[in-house]
This record gives C-alpha cells, structure tokens and sequence, in this order.
C-alpha cells in the first residue's frame, strides 16, 4: 500500500508540475474565475491522492484531474447561483470566454489568453505578474518573492489582495480584446522573464528545464503576437542568449565554469544567431528598454569572449543605461562588477557601498558571492572569507559550492 | 512558525566517504549555519550517533520492552536535524534546498506544532 500511495503521489505530482498552467487556464477559461479554479484543481489533486493508490494511476491522469475539477467547479457554482439572471450572466460569460480562447487569430496560446487576463488594469500593478507566475505558470509565493526579491509572506498577502480584488469587483477574467494587449504587455514580460530566470537559476544542471522551454515558447508567442513591441523581442532575445550559453554552465567533469571561462565551443550558435537577429530588429527605432538593454548586454558578453576583444567599457556603459530604466540592487551590482573589470576591485567594492545595507541582499546568494569574489582581488582576505563563506551557506547547487570552497581555499595560500 | 529539517541518509554509506571528502562537507555545513543564523533563522542543530547505537522502549502489559537499533528499518537513517525558523512551508523548503545534505541524503520537514499547556 505504501509503495502504491508513493506511485499515485508521484504521478499527481508530475501532472502538477508539468500541466498545472493548462490545467488552470482550461478551468479558469470556463468560469473565468481563477481563484474558484484553484480550488477545484486543489480538491481534484486530494481526491487523486485518495483515489489512485487503490485503483492505480488512471491512464490519462491530466483528463482525471480534469474531469473532477470541473464536477467541483460546477458544485460550487451551483451553491453561488441565487437566480435565473446571475445564471444567464455566467453562460453568457462562459461562451464569451470559450469564443475568445478558441479564435486562434487572436491568442494563439490559452495560457497566453490568461496571463493578459491577470494583467488587468484594476489590479495592483505590483500583483499582476506575481498573479501570472502563481496561477498561470504554477510558482509558489516563496519562489515568485525569491524573484523579486520580496519577503514570502508579503508576497502572498499580495496575491491573496489581488485575488479578493477579483472577487470582490467582479473583475471579468476574461480574454482582451487586442487593442488592450500593449498595455497589458509588461506585466506579461515580466512574469515570462521571472519564470525563465527561475528555471536558470534552479537548474544548476547543463540540461534544459521544462520551465525553461516553457517561457521560451511563450516569449515566441508574445514576440509574434505584438510585432511591434521592440520589448517582446528583446526579452525573447534576452532569454534565447542565456539558452544558449546552457551546455558550457559546466566544465567536462561538472564543475562549474563561469562565464568568462566557459568553452565557447559549447554554446549553441544557432540560438545566439536567432537572439542577434531579434535584438537587432528590436533595436531598429533605438533601444526602448530594458529587456533590449539587458540583451544588448549579453550580445557584448558573447562577443568578447567569441572575438577576445574587451570590451568592459561598453558593458559598463550599457549597465549604466539600464539603472536608468530599472534600476534595482541587482543591477547596481552586475554594474560593479563591470566596471571592477575597467577601474579594479576597489572601484567595484565602492558602488556596491549602498548594497551593504540593503535588506534584500541580505540572503541574496549572487551579492556574497561578487562581493567575496571582489574582496579577494583587493587582497581583503577577512572580508572575502565572510563573504564567500556566506556565499556558500546559500547556494543550493552542489557545483557552486564547490567552486566556492576552491575560492575558499585559495584565500589561504595567497 | 518553526520548522524541523531531519536530514536521512544511508549512514553505511556515509562511513564510506574520505575524510578529506567529509572535511569538505563539513565546512559546507558550518556555512549553511552561518547562512541560516545571519538570516535570523537558525535555532539548533545537532548531528546523532549512527542507529547501530540506537534502542527502542516500549511498555508491554506493564512491562519494560527494549530492542537494539532503530524503531524503524528503513534503508535511510536519521543522522541528525536542523531547527529552523520559518514564515512557512515555502520559506521553510527555500531553506532546507539550501542545505547540503540535501545532496547525499534526504530532508523531511515539519512543522512544529504549537501546543501550549493548559
């Protein structure tokens, strides 16, 4: 019994996170309440967990799940319904959004549909992409805050905010017409950016991630969507030169090699050439954000390690710009190090000054380490111990530690 | 919230691994505890003597039971814990895939049940 309960387990949780999204939007496009859709997706998984280990994992666990979500959805909505007028309201609804997520000159993917949908000007700005990441691509409030850098907790009274709002205004969650789609189109880019960021960070591995896949196909969508959106394509350029550069994140014996040490041979120089013809289209009228920026950015990256020529300035340069448009500790930090390429270690440490106080850095893993990397070149071996040490303590990839504790140890014998 | 992180482990193959090897662990250990105390978040941690030390008690009709070893056989021992703090089971899973011993074992989570006393 243990052994099948296991089994069931696993196959609930592998349907979870690889259709939870379609799931959602599939339940949410029905009703067009996203909430109620997590619920009866939440009831469905108990009643797998119950059901399966007697009977088995059904053959098509996804259409199981379904089928009881929208027995649930029905229930509750049978509960809510007072009169005949409310109960007309909602088909028509129904078929509206039915109508909408089907046409597929509009939206071409039903996700897609739905996180334009989560974007809704009478929500909180600041809920609109964490709403996307939670319902749409299925990430937890703690991950989602990890991503922004917000404590877990704030992160979910946000949601639970925006999720109220919707109920309580009776927002309409449903498809928007074209015409609404570019204002809506940053909260998307974002939510698409953070997933994929995710997935790299996670993924220590030099596999691909399904996540990672996942927000690569829905940046494509975006990018052939709004043709004249210079930042879906920048971003989809962002995210296809990072994709690129995946194979050569490990040396031959998995450990880790930094950028400026990966064997460029392993990058993949289709995917590169794909991010340069998209970043060169974006840039036609001028650079207009930061997802081009940040792609400019990586464009300087893969040529100076493709060419051998530096190019340090520039990339100062481009970082500078971006602090205009987005400024964030993060960037603040990438630009020291830049420029401790141009100016040295001291330079560097100088511009993270500010970051030393910031609380979001506090357990920031990427800042400990830069921070302990820089110290080290000045020949502060105290600080650079502290720092890497840190560092250390929060990387959740083996390969990462590894390379730390070499850094580490290459304190002492300096 | 509190949350306990009980880190299980195959501890013959554990007694396998070179020192050299384990002084490595070791020090990503320490840092991982200086990581969970900076962030305000540590409380305790103790590692345990292998199960081969391990008894089990029990009263039977009034009568003092004791057995040699581990309550249950299972493939994995406990080999020691980490008491956490922890907004919840999202923080409290951040944390535990940040622990090291993540990589040679496995790491149950729980939450602390408050119970007071009447």
């Amino acid at each position: 019994m243990a052994a099948a309960d296991h089994e069931a387990g696993r196959t609930a949780e592998r349907v979870a996170r690889e259709s939870y999204g379609r799931l959602i939007a599939f339940l949410a496009a029905r009703t067009g309440d996203v909430a109620g859709a997590q619920d009866a997706l939440a009831d469905a998984f108990a009643e797998a967990l119950k059901a399966w280990p007697a009977s088995g994992a059904p053959a098509n666990p996804d259409a199981w799940i379904l089928t009881v979500a929208r027995r649930r959805q029905t229930d509750a909505l049978r509960r809510r319904q007072t009169g005949a007028a409310g109960q007309a309201h909602l088909i028509l609804m129904h078929e509206e959004i039915e109508a909408a997520a089907e046409a597929p000159a509009e939206i071409p993917d039903r996700r897609l549909a739905l996180m334009f949908a989560c974007a809704h000007p009478d929500i909180e700005p600041a809920a609109r992409t964490a709403l996307i990441l939670q319902t749409i691509l299925g990430l937890t409030a703690a991950e989602i805050g990890a991503a922004f850098l917000v404590p877990p907790a704030a992160m979910g009274q946000r949601l639970v905010r925006a999720k109220a709002r919707i109920k309580a205004a009776a927002l309409a969650f449903r498809v928007p017409e074209r015409e609404e789609l570019p204002a809506r189109v940053a909260a998307v880019l974002e939510a698409i950016y953070a997933a994929y960021a995710k997935a790299w960070n996670d993924s220590g591995e030099a596999q691909a991630s399904p996540l990672a896949g996942e927000a690569i196909w829905l940046g494509r969508l975006v990018a052939a969507l709004l043709p004249d959106e210079p930042e879906a394509r920048g971003m989809l350029a962002l995210m296809l030169y990072s994709e690129a550069r995946r194979p050569a994140r490990r040396d031959g014996e998995g450990r880790y090699a930094p950028l400026e040490q990966q064997v460029v041979a392993l990058w993949d120089r289709d995917q590169i050439g794909q991010a340069e013809a998209l970043l060169h289209q974006a840039n036609a009228g001028g650079a207009s954000g930061r997802y081009q920026i940040e792609a400019a950015i990586q464009s300087a990256h893969v040529a100076r390690r493709l060419t051998g020529v530096e190019n340090w300035p520039v990339v100062v340069a481009l970082y500078e710009l971006l602090e205009t448009y987005a400024p964030s500790p993060v960037v603040t930090l990438n630009r020291a190090m830049a420029l401790a390429n141009v100016e040295g270690p001291l330079a560097g440490l100088e511009v993270m000054t500010p970051l030393a106080g910031d609380r979001r850095m506090a357990d920031y893993q990427p800042y400990w380490a830069a921070r302990g990397r820089l110290c080290a070149l000045a020949g502060h071996r105290e600080d650079a111990h502290g720092a890497l040490t840190l560092a250390l303590g929060l990387s959740a990839d083996p390969a990462v530690r590894a390379y730390l504790q070499d850094q580490i140890a290459g304190l002492r014998s300096c | 919230m509190k949350y306990l992180l009980m880190l299980y482990a195959v501890e013959a193959e554990g007694l396998k691994i070179p020192e050299d090897e384990m002084v490595k662990f070791m020090g990503q250990m320490f840092a991982y505890q200086d990581a969970l105390t900076k962030a305000g978040k540590f409380i305790e941690t103790k590692p345990l003597m292998p199960t081969t030390e391990a008894c089990t008690l029990w009263l039977e009709n009034g009568e003092t039971r004791v057995q040699d070893g581990p309550y249950a056989e299972t493939r994995e021992q406990l080999g020691g814990y980490y008491l956490i703090e922890a907004d919840d089971m999202d923080e409290a899973r951040k944390w535990a895939a940040r622990c090291p011993a993540a990589t040679w074992g496995k790491i149950e989570i729980r939450q602390i049940r408050d119970y007071p006393r009447p």
